[in-house]
């Protein structure tokens, strides 16, 4: 790095304005760190364009000088993807959150990188439509954030993740140069899926500053339940059994007792704490698909050793359900200082043997475990309740996390489902993808970015 | 200086720094984050910087100390938080590190906080002088006729641009309206005290009357001592803490709190720090079990009518539609949302509106439109829009603080349908007048 950082962040504020840059230590420290645990690293300056024109301005001038840049939107990711890097600038894309168009006759929205997840499917909801990927952090995540890191959600078993809604982007190259990839066109076989290749690559490949995304009609009839069991091996075979009755619901949602204490401690709103597993089933789509799926779900779940079933009485109380499990995560940093999120996915066969693997691990290493997530799609967020001050623990911490990963390839798994590699997920992938896949993706990433500008040191070194 | 070991942050149990583990819940309720979209201005990013300042790898610099007092206090963080992160905690030993580092400079700063803090809310009989020379300021049209020929202009801007915002001194005060005992015509089934507040005896004593009327139609006797102190909330939340201490013993020596069923208060940002004595006197050996039992028997009037199951009344109260702005600290502080809800909705003919973004800090926050007078004005604005599109005609909020802000609000917006600010318990007290008026 041949420029002072002092000049660099001068060259910057004629680009941008003063006021959109950051330098001092009481505005960097606040930008060090995103929603994962025990990371955390001053960059040199964070810096807020307010256009795809001002992000490219921004990449040339970082590029010109060597300068490593870290993407972020609102600082929610659970892999550490955009904790900064020592000596980086942060381009910080809140500032970008214009929603540009609702195309109704074609069920495509096109937004601005920075608008908030929520607000996406506000605006499809005018019309009539619906943006299904609902992440926890969906009030304050971004589109653009979503995107990068593939984001999932409690409705994945149904329909599927952020990937399978993007249908083109804007994407500033680590050149500087602004690329349009995709159209609103439902088939499009022109040359290889470039889009396909930035949704979810974390922020080393390029910058998605407009996202063009697909829509569905909004569902006319939703119900919630509640489903309580004893032990967790009930609950994940109901799982089982209910996706064997060919039925998928929107929603097959788990949460172990320690969770259920966490939430209902936060949200109280009538959660039973004194069970060992509770599964949160909602079915959506047409009001007598809805009424006889959710019917069925109730006996399969009956049959499979729930002690009791509750259905939801209107749709704001499933709402309030589903907002409660929502703050899974968050709930369940009242019981220790530091919470440790893990995000390991299996196939859905094999959900039992898994749960079943993770309490014997929290007994074996004499840990407390959370375990809570996405029972109709396989992905797990076994949560580590620690202090990270606590040497000890922390190193019982790690080894019962590598036997975690171990475990979860041997069953045809993965380290992460949902959240992304970046830094907290990064020891593991090449155990995951073997030498020759593991090496296609440092082939792609430095063919695109060989001067190794964004976002390095993620995903992999 | 900065080094100071005896920094609350520093002393502070450093798992109340570790229970924040940033996940942005807190982000969209934040009303300066979503002003400015900077993490600095959130409360995670607050919390970073209250950190590092325990941990040593920042010094605690002016910077800082305006962050702290940019925070408006508004608590809507701790609703959001599903960590369960003590804010109030974390903030106030902030904002009390950032007095004793004296890092904000001397001058003017410090002689209104000494006026204020020091002298004025710590003598109540002197804060109800000022009271009396600035109501006969105002009823002797001085104050009109200072306005009129601009004579303002001899005032620092700062002060001059404040001065519009002076509030309106009431005919009377709250002793001057409330026996010190007043008891039911009917059966006595309760014993409670009142607390009158500050800004509330002087500027709201009508709104004291009519809790006191409220009380006496369901039951309960009401003590009312003449002279009464500042809960100290003010001196909590700017960095006073040996005040807030000082004044919270004098608060438990004015009651005898045994022979109370409840300790009554009727302004949410009192009411928030009331119902907390017994943490902020756990150290001293004389008060700390009577500060305990003291916060069990605080109640908010609307908390304890609705807990007593008051009674409905059977006429109307005059207005005919309303909308609820919650004040902070009832609503985020107390948790108490529904309560002054149920109220509203228990007087006939009264059609209440919910008012969107209902729990969104109005600007006011304790004395924050004074020191911040910019972001104050953004978040009126906001509110009184919000107020608008419900075409209420009037908003009814129960803090006086968010009382005067709705009132300045208002007259901003002449068009609007709404020209009116009330309380859940002034609309109660005019329902149970009107049946003795005009009964069914």
């Amino acid at each position: 790095m041949a420029i002072a950082a002092s000049e660099f962040i001068d060259q910057l504020g004629k680009l941008l304005g003063d006021t959109e840059v950051l330098s001092e230590a009481e505005d960097l420290i606040p930008y060090s760190f995103d929603g994962t645990a025990a990371l955390k690293q001053k960059p040199w300056c964070v810096v807020f364009p307010r256009s795809t024109d001002e992000v490219a301005a921004c990449v040339q001038l970082a590029a010109k000088h060597q300068v490593s840049i870290v993407t972020r939107g609102s600082g929610t990711g659970l892999s550490g993807g955009s904790v900064p890097l020592t000596g980086s600038m942060v381009l910080c894309l809140v500032k970008l959150d214009r929603i540009i168009e609702v195309d109704a006759e074609n069920l495509t929205l096109r937004a601005q990188c920075g608008v908030i997840t929520k607000e996406i499917d506000d605006a499809a909801a005018k019309h009539g439509l619906f943006y299904p990927p609902d992440p926890g952090s969906m009030k304050i995540s971004t589109i653009g954030g979503n995107v990068a890191e593939n984001s999932g959600g409690l409705r994945g078993l149904k329909y599927g993740v952020t990937r399978d809604y993007v249908m083109g982007m804007t994407v500033v190259l680590p050149s500087g140069e602004v690329v349009w990839l995709g159209n609103k066109c439902v088939k499009d076989v022109a040359g290889y899926s470039l889009k396909d290749l930035f949704v979810g690559s974390e922020g080393t490949l390029g910058i998605i500053t407009e996202v063009l995304l697909k829509l569905l009609p909004r569902p006319m009839a939703r119900r919630t339940m509640l489903a309580m069991y004893d032990t967790m091996e009930e609950a994940a075979e109901t799982v089982s059994a209910i996706i064997a009755a060919k039925i998928i619901p929107c929603t097959l949602e788990f949460l172990d007792q320690m969770t259920l204490k966490c939430v209902e401690d936060y949200s109280k709103i009538g959660l039973p704490t004194d069970v060992a597993a509770l599964l949160l089933m909602e079915t959506d789509g047409h009001p007598a698909a809805v009424e006889d799926e959710a019917n069925r779900m109730l006996d399969i779940a009956k049959k499979h050793g729930a002690r009791e079933v509750k259905m939801a009485k209107d749709d704001a109380e499933g709402a309030r359900l589903a907002a409660a499990r929502r703050n899974a995560f968050s709930a369940l940093a009242r019981m220790k200082p530091t919470t440790i999120l893990e995000d390991v996915t299996v196939p859905r066969s094999e959900l039992v043997k898994m749960v079943r693997f993770i309490r014997e691990t929290a007994e074996k290493h004499k840990l407390l475990i959370g375990t809570f997530g996405h029972m109709g799609d396989g992905n797990l967020h076994p949560t580590f309740l620690t202090n990270e001050k606590d040497t000890e623990e922390m190193h019982r911490v790690e080894i019962a996390l590598g036997e975690i990963v171990d475990k979860t390839l041997e069953l045809g798994g993965t380290v992460t489902g949902e959240h992304g590699v970046g830094l907290a997920k990064k020891a593991f992938l090449r155990q995951q993808f073997g030498e020759g896949s593991y090496q296609l993706l440092r082939t792609i990433k430095f063919a695109l970015d060989p001067q190794k500008l964004l976002n390095p040191g993620k995903i992999f070194d | 200086m900065a080094a100071n070991k005896n920094m609350l942050l520093k002393k502070l149990d450093y798992s109340i720094l570790q229970q924040c583990m940033h996940c942005g819940m807190c982000l969209p309720t934040c009303p300066t984050y979503m002003e400015t979209k900077r993490e600095r201005n959130s409360p995670r990013g607050r919390i970073s910087l209250m950190r590092a300042i325990a941990d040593d790898e920042m010094e605690l610099s002016a910077s800082f100390a305006d962050e702290m007092y940019y925070c408006l206090g508004c608590l809507a963080c701790v609703t959001a938080c599903p960590a369960g992160v003590d804010y109030v905690e974390l903030f106030e030993s902030a904002r009390a590190d950032a007095e004793s580092s004296e890092v904000q400079g001397h001058g003017m700063r410090d002689f209104w906080r000494w006026l204020t803090l020091e002298v004025l809310f710590m003598r109540p009989r002197l804060l109800r002088s000022l009271g009396m020379v600035l109501r006969w300021y105002q009823q002797m049209g001085l104050e009109h006729m200072v306005r009129k020929l601009k004579l303002t202009m001899i005032l620092p801007k700062k002060l001059r641009d404040l001065e519009p915002q002076t509030p309106q001194m009431a005919r009377s005060f709250s002793n001057e309206l409330i026996d010190e005992i007043e008891s039911p015509t009917g059966s006595k089934k309760y014993r409670v005290a009142l607390l009158t507040g500050c800004v509330q005896d002087l500027v709201f004593s009508n709104i004291n009357r009519d809790t006191v009327d409220v009380l006496l139609a369901n039951g309960c006797e009401v003590v009312t001592p003449s002279v009464q102190y500042c809960c100290g909330s003010l001196h909590g939340h700017n960095g006073a803490p040996h005040l807030a201490r000082e004044l919270a013993r004098r608060q438990l020596d004015m009651f005898d709190v045994g022979s109370l069923d409840a300790i009554i208060t009727n302004a949410g940002g009192c009411g928030s720090h009331l119902k907390h004595y017994g943490h902020l006197l756990q150290d001293d050996a004389v008060y700390a079990g009577r500060a305990a039992q003291w916060d069990a028997k605080v109640k908010d009037i609307h908390e304890w009518l609705v807990e007593i199951g008051f009674r409905k009344p059977t006429s109307g109260c005059g207005t005919v539609s309303a909308t609820y702005h919650e004040s902070c600290h009832l609503c985020h502080g107390q948790k108490i949302t529904s309560q002054p809800r149920s109220i509203l909705s228990s007087i006939p003919g009264l059609k209440v509106t919910e008012l969107p973004e209902s729990n969104w800090c109005c600007g006011s926050a304790g004395i924050y439109n004074i020191t911040q007078p910019e972001q104050s004005a953004k978040l009126l604005k906001r509110k009184v829009e919000h107020i608008d599109s419900t075409s209420a005609e009037t908003v009814v909020t129960s803090n006086p603080g968010c009382h005067m802000q709705l009132v300045n609000g208002l007259l901003s917006k002449p068009e609007s349908s709404c020209h009116k600010v009330s309380q859940p318990v002034t609309l109660l007290a005019e329902a149970y007048r009107n049946e003795v008026s005009s009964p069914l």
